[in-house]
């Protein structure tokens, strides 16, 4: 939410004073995350689920598995579609409507972390070539907002897919059947986001709503399990140096382990 | 893209590489760090504040900034600081097939990174309540559109009066066959392995855009940031030549200026009868 909220200098002016003691304002030190909970099958009708709590910010994510046609240039590769749902639930000024930027941003982030890792093989997907193919249907549906939605969401995007079961399609004479059988989908790099956000000359991680609100900028950073970079992306009203930014390459890659540790679970 | 890129005037381009790197060329005849032709003009648009042309490689994109003015919608205006909006748009024959002239989510997105990439650059607390719109047409694509919309945009800006602290130059880098190269087209663009556009303020050494797709290692990824950053140098040149073409002087036409003479009694008489 770059910046959209106007803030008060007094807030902005005391959360600037605490990180320039090097703690912030819920006593967190800059490279902590809040408590960190997924749960996975949490929904029944859906091809896989996940639950993801990052201090207050409150996530679902579910995964359907449907069929279409495929697109012209890739007959013969199965699709994956990242979308994002901003719930007037979830925060007294969000408001029901067409997607505004942010959820845009937030779908495609994530969307392009898992399609950049190539998590799902999309050859597999194939049921007849040009005419039918599985599309994999990620949606992200934010129940309560309290900063940091990016990391929260990619960590579950990949916690629901590593649970995610497609149906069995049988092909006679040209035509596909869909069958009762299902069998999980093989999931081959997990990819975590990891934001970094620059307030003031402090690079801190996992911020809240009130520290999205005052900061400068962010870095999105994803990260697959050999700490090689996926995807990056930087949005905020400020510039970064280059120092800053090996700094947060490597801020994004120590922290990574941890959160796919949780969102792999058991 | 098998056609080699004819040399113009504002042509960017490098001499011969070491030994070593020659050998190995692009599908466009390029070295690995070599722009695509350059063409920057501003003020094309006669009804807006700011202008400006770009032609990269074969793109083709034409900006319009409008402001600053009042906000319209009102509610959106900011009481300590003027608004940038930005808009990307491709003309549906920018492209093949035909695309759909309503916005996409790739068009929002490019529409928020690029103004987060020109809002450090812009003294926005100078309008309190005012909006500065960019407007990007998108006329012929070629890959790399972000980063050359960016480059009109930060010419237009200057071209519409609006005090900037930087210009803002950007370039994409890219990884194909395991090589990094400098300013994908858009051949590179969908067979490579990576691509990471960035936007850099030179004279404040800031990265403004940084995004990146496909896979990297650290160290290419840190390469990669350095070579668009070279890349980004080479175009600011460009930028700032367009800039002079309109408003800089030369200095071989510049007549000595004449003393200044404070009373010239004969003109007096003269003045005084153009008033009554």
């Amino acid at each position: 939410m770059s910046k959209s909220n106007i803030v008060s200098h007094l807030k902005q002016k005391k959360i600037t004073e605490v990180l320039s003691t090097g703690k912030r304002m819920d006593g967190r030190n800059f490279e902590d995350f809040r408590e960190l909970t997924i749960k996975r099958g949490v929904l029944a009708k859906s091809e896989g689920s996940a639950e993801v709590w990052l201090g207050k910010t409150h996530i679902m994510v579910g995964v359907k598995v449907g069929t279409g046609t495929p697109f012209e240039d890739t007959p013969n590769e199965g699709v994956l579609m990242c979308n994002a749902e901003f719930t007037p639930i979830a925060h007294p000024s969000w408001e029901p409507g067409p997607p505004n930027e942010n959820s845009i941003e937030l779908a495609r982030v994530v969307d392009r972390g898992l399609r950049s890792a190539e998590v799902l093989d999309t050859n597999v997907l194939n049921i007849i070539g040009g005419k039918l193919v599985h599309i994999v249907f990620v949606d992200l549906y934010v129940l309560n907002y309290d900063g940091n939605l990016i990391d929260a969401c990619s960590a579950g995007a990949i916690a629901a897919l590593i649970g995610a079961k497609k149906p069995v399609y049988t092909v006679e004479n040209g035509e596909a059947k869909r069958t009762e059988e299902k069998v999980p989908l093989t999931i081959r790099k997990k990819p975590i986001a990891i934001s970094i956000v620059k307030i003031g000359n402090n690079l801190i991680l996992d911020p809240t709503t009130d520290e999205e609100d005052v900061m400068d900028a962010r870095l999105t950073i994803t990260t697959d399990e050999n700490n090689n970079i996926c995807t990056m992306q930087k949005s905020g009203s400020e510039g970064l140096t280059l120092d800053e930014i090996k700094k947060c390459i490597n801020m994004a890659q120590a922290k990574a382990p941890e959160i796919r540790a949780k969102a792999i679970g058991d | 893209m098998s056609k080699k890129p004819t040399t113009k005037k504002t042509a960017v381009r490098k001499p011969a590489r070491s030994k070593k790197t020659v050998a190995w060329k692009r599908s466009d005849g390029r070295a690995f760090d070599e722009l695509r032709n350059l063409k920057i003009e501003s003020g094309v648009l006669p009804n807006a504040d700011g202008s400006a042309y770009i032609e990269m490689g074969r793109n083709k994109i034409i900006c319009g900034v409008f402001g600053p003015r009042e906000m319209h919608p009102k509610h959106q205006a900011k009481p300590n600081e003027a608004v940038l909006r930005c808009r990307y748009h491709m003309a549906p024959f920018s492209v093949d097939p035909r695309r759909s002239p309503a916005p996409s989510r790739r068009d929002q997105e490019i529409s928020m990174v690029m103004r987060s990439a020109l809002e450090p650059a812009v003294f926005l607390e100078r309008y309190p309540r005012a909006s500065i719109d960019v407007y990007i047409e998108v006329l012929e694509a070629d890959g790399g559109t972000r980063c050359a919309s960016i480059n009109a945009a930060a010419v237009a800006l200057v071209d519409a009066g609006i005090p900037m602290r930087d210009l803002v130059a950007a370039c994409a880098t890219g990884k194909i066959e395991d090589k990094l190269i400098l300013d994908l087209g858009d051949y590179e663009d969908k067979k490579g392995q990576s691509d990471m556009p960035v936007a850099y303020m030179p004279k404040l050494n800031k990265v403004t855009l940084l995004q990146m797709d496909g896979i990297m290692s650290t160290k290419e990824a840190e390469e990669a940031i350095n070579l668009a950053i070279e890349g980004c140098k080479k175009i600011y040149e460009v930028q700032r030549e367009a800039l002079k073409k309109k408003y800089g002087i030369d200095q071989n036409q510049v007549k000595p200026e004449k003393e200044f003479q404070p009373e010239e009694v004969e003109e007096e008489p003269q003045s005084e009868e153009g008033h009554q």
